[in-house]
């Protein structure tokens, strides 16, 4: 009899794990906009983080059918904690990625042959936020102070400003700093490290115990690494570097760049309705938050000169010479030599140009004007 | 008596609030005493009214049915990952039980492979989602935390179960060799039936470890739709809403205890016969 029970047991566990099995996978994938298309192309793209309003532009071409007009089946893959974009496309699990310069460079250094394909962020968007009353307006006034900063590559503007601002880093406390303001708010930290679009939103979105109303921005100094001369770019497609000889691959690169930039110029003019969306997406982050941080995301990309995703051998420059030159806390640099020019390319974004003159789509955004988003409490 | 004991935790954080040092303490130089301000301890009743209000502006879901959804989505991870570390684990057992060689050839192996940290495991294996196919079966992402569940699941089961399966007695064995029993019905004639009381506590750690296996593995990979996914995007809201993130670790902290609940009544089910057991 016993044996008999062992064996229900067993089926039991089976037909649960079978039920278990039965669960869908949910995958963001393109549905509109029938286009006649002989043959579409799947792509993958490779996020730093989950949804959220950073990544408008790609939700935008999906949600509005600009990759579906290229022939583009386009799978959107979510970051985590643990996913390194440029590993994921190296690795060829993803057919581009969006990564910052800076961390793609160094594992280009270490052997990845990944080339920049589009420039997206054209400004860097880290600031140092600290209290009035701690009076630090410049990268000058961090000495003997507690300075927080992210590390995992991250701090390299916060270094590089005090090396700019002749401040030696080890009179500075420098503090490990947590991806939430609570440090800045219980004083642990006296000038944060935050992303115009994520972390000083949260700051504004929290109650000031004292008064009982939401923070304000008076109530804070705001320095900017881009407006202190520091800046270091930030969000870029990535492309498979060996791939990129393959004409069928450059094809859909420039297919892709071009509908994603289509997307981006979507989101210049529809603040709220991208924001909506990636809302809509299954972030947990609120709308206001989301729009705040669409609203932001703009400034770094608008209004672009040369171009949306044109990248700038000036800012180029800048962002390797500080990547050699800045030292951190372990006296690392983020890179040991400067790289390659083969690792980035303006061809592909030259090329999507072409696609989205025809389109009639507005690709440099110079009467771009901002917004102005009223945050509430908790972003809700 | 175990919601007495809740209720006991919830006026222990009320106490240590009103109690406790606003801005932390220090005992003997070390800062260890957490702060009791309301934004790293928030009011019990804060963290229970959270679950009634909506998700966000944009939705009218309330906390309550996201985090409910999300412990849905992960206890049916943590059930395969389950599934498949008590069979792996099973199976183990087994063949160290019949092979002596190969218990001592196996078992370091199977120690040295709880000591890879999760985290770094995750993203290889969360990477096999949508490359990996096997006989045309595509590995679908949430297969993998599954698979880290049931990493953490068999080593205790396989440790466990095999303490029990060589648990008879000589003379027991001599008995079934003497009635010229093959091997097979000596396993499960006798060998299971033995180690049902050391497979219990193993499937109970089992059991804690797939929920971590498959949260951390959410957290690590950021699997849509889990309870641990729900932990990051929730802790990113911290900074304005304190109260939010604890309503994701309450959900996480509920399917533990629905899958220890699960096991208890396998436990009750399996022992139910024991007193009967010893006698025969």
């Amino acid at each position: 009899m016993r044996n008999q029970r062992i064996k229900g047991f067993a089926a039991a566990v089976l037909a649960l794990s079978l039920i278990a099995a039965c669960s869908d996978d949910k995958k963001t994938t393109s549905t509109s906009a029938p286009v006649a298309c002989a043959t579409t192309t799947p792509v993958k793209l490779q996020l730093q983080w989950v949804t959220q309003a950073q990544f408008a532009g790609y939700y935008a071409a999906l949600d509005q059918g600009f990759y579906k007009a290229q022939c583009l089946e386009v799978t959107i893959l979510e970051g985590a904690v643990d996913i390194t974009p440029q590993t994921v496309l190296a690795n060829g699990d993803a057919d581009f990625a969006v990564s910052w310069v800076t961390k793609a460079l160094a594992s280009r250094e270490a052997g990845a042959n990944i080339v920049d394909i589009a420039q997206v962020f054209q400004r860097s968007g880290t600031l140092a936020v600290s209290f009035k009353d701690k009076n630090i307006t410049s990268a000058k006034d961090y000495a003997g102070k507690k300075i927080g900063n992210w590390g995992y590559g991250n701090e390299f503007e916060v270094f590089a400003a005090m090396t700019k601002a002749g401040i030696d880093p080890a009179t500075v406390e420098n503090v490990a700093q947590q991806f939430d303001m609570v440090g800045l708010l219980e004083g642990d930290i006296d000038a944060a490290e935050a992303m115009t679009y994520n972390e000083y939103a949260q700051v504004l979105e929290a109650k000031n115990p004292a008064t009982g109303k939401l923070y304000t921005a008076d109530d804070l100094n705001v320095i900017s690494y881009e407006e202190q001369g520091v800046g270091m770019l930030q969000d870029a497609i990535w492309a498979d570097g060996a791939r990129l000889s393959d004409a069928t691959y450059k094809d859909t690169a420039v297919k892709f760049v071009a509908a994603s930039l289509q997307g981006w110029a979507y989101c210049r003019d529809n603040v709220d309705a991208c924001a909506k969306l990636v809302t809509d997406q299954g972030s947990a982050l609120g709308l206001t938050h989301q729009t705040w941080q669409m609203n932001e995301v703009n400034k770094l990309i608008w209004p672009a000169a040369d171009g949306v995703g044109f990248i700038q051998q000036a800012a180029w420059d800048r962002t390797a010479a500080l990547a050699q030159e800045t030292k951190n806390l372990e006296g690392t640099t983020v890179l040991t030599k400067a790289p390659t020019a083969d690792a980035f390319t303006n061809d592909i974004v030259t090329a999507a140009y072409a696609i989205l003159k025809g389109l009639g789509v507005d690709i440099n955004g110079t009467s771009y004007k901002p917004a102005t988003v009223t945050l509430t409490e908790g972003g809700a | 008596m175990f919601v007495l004991a809740m209720a006991l935790v919830a006026a222990g954080w009320e106490i240590y609030k009103k109690f406790g040092p606003q801005n932390g303490g220090e005992v003997f130089g070390w800062k260890i005493l957490p702060r009791a301000k309301d934004r790293v301890m928030p009011h019990i009743s804060d963290i229970l009214g959270r679950f009634t209000d909506p998700l966000n502006r944009a939705s009218s879901e309330t906390v309550l049915s996201v985090v409910l959804k999300g412990v849905w989505f992960s206890f049916r991870l943590v059930l395969a990952g389950f599934g498949m570390g008590l069979i792996a684990g099973l199976l183990l057992a087994v063949v160290m039980t019949r092979f002596r060689f190969a218990e001592r050839a196996v078992l370091p192996y199977l120690v040295v492979s709880q000591t890879v940290p999760l985290i770094a495991l995750a993203p290889l294996v969360a990477s096999w989602g949508g490359k990996l196919h096997l006989f045309g079966w595509e590995w679908p992402r949430w297969m993998s935390s599954a698979v880290l569940g049931a990493f953490l699941t068999f080593f205790p089961i396989a440790v466990g179960a095999l303490r029990g399966l060589q648990s008879p007695t000589a003379a027991s064995l001599e008995l079934m060799d003497s009635l010229a029993a093959p091997w097979r019905r000596t396993l499960f004639t006798l060998r299971f039936p033995a180690a049902v009381p050391y497979l219990v506590p193993a499937l109970k750690l089992g059991a804690a470890g797939a929920v971590i296996g498959v949260v951390v593995s959410e957290i690590s990979t950021g699997l849509r739709g889990g309870i641990g996914r729900l932990v990051i995007e929730f802790s990113q809201k911290t900074t304005g809403d304190p109260a939010i993130v604890y309503t994701a670790v309450l959900g996480a902290a509920f399917l533990g205890l629905v899958m220890a609940g699960l096991v208890a009544i396998v436990d009750a089910v399996f022992m139910r016969n024991r007193p009967k057991e010893v006698e025969a």
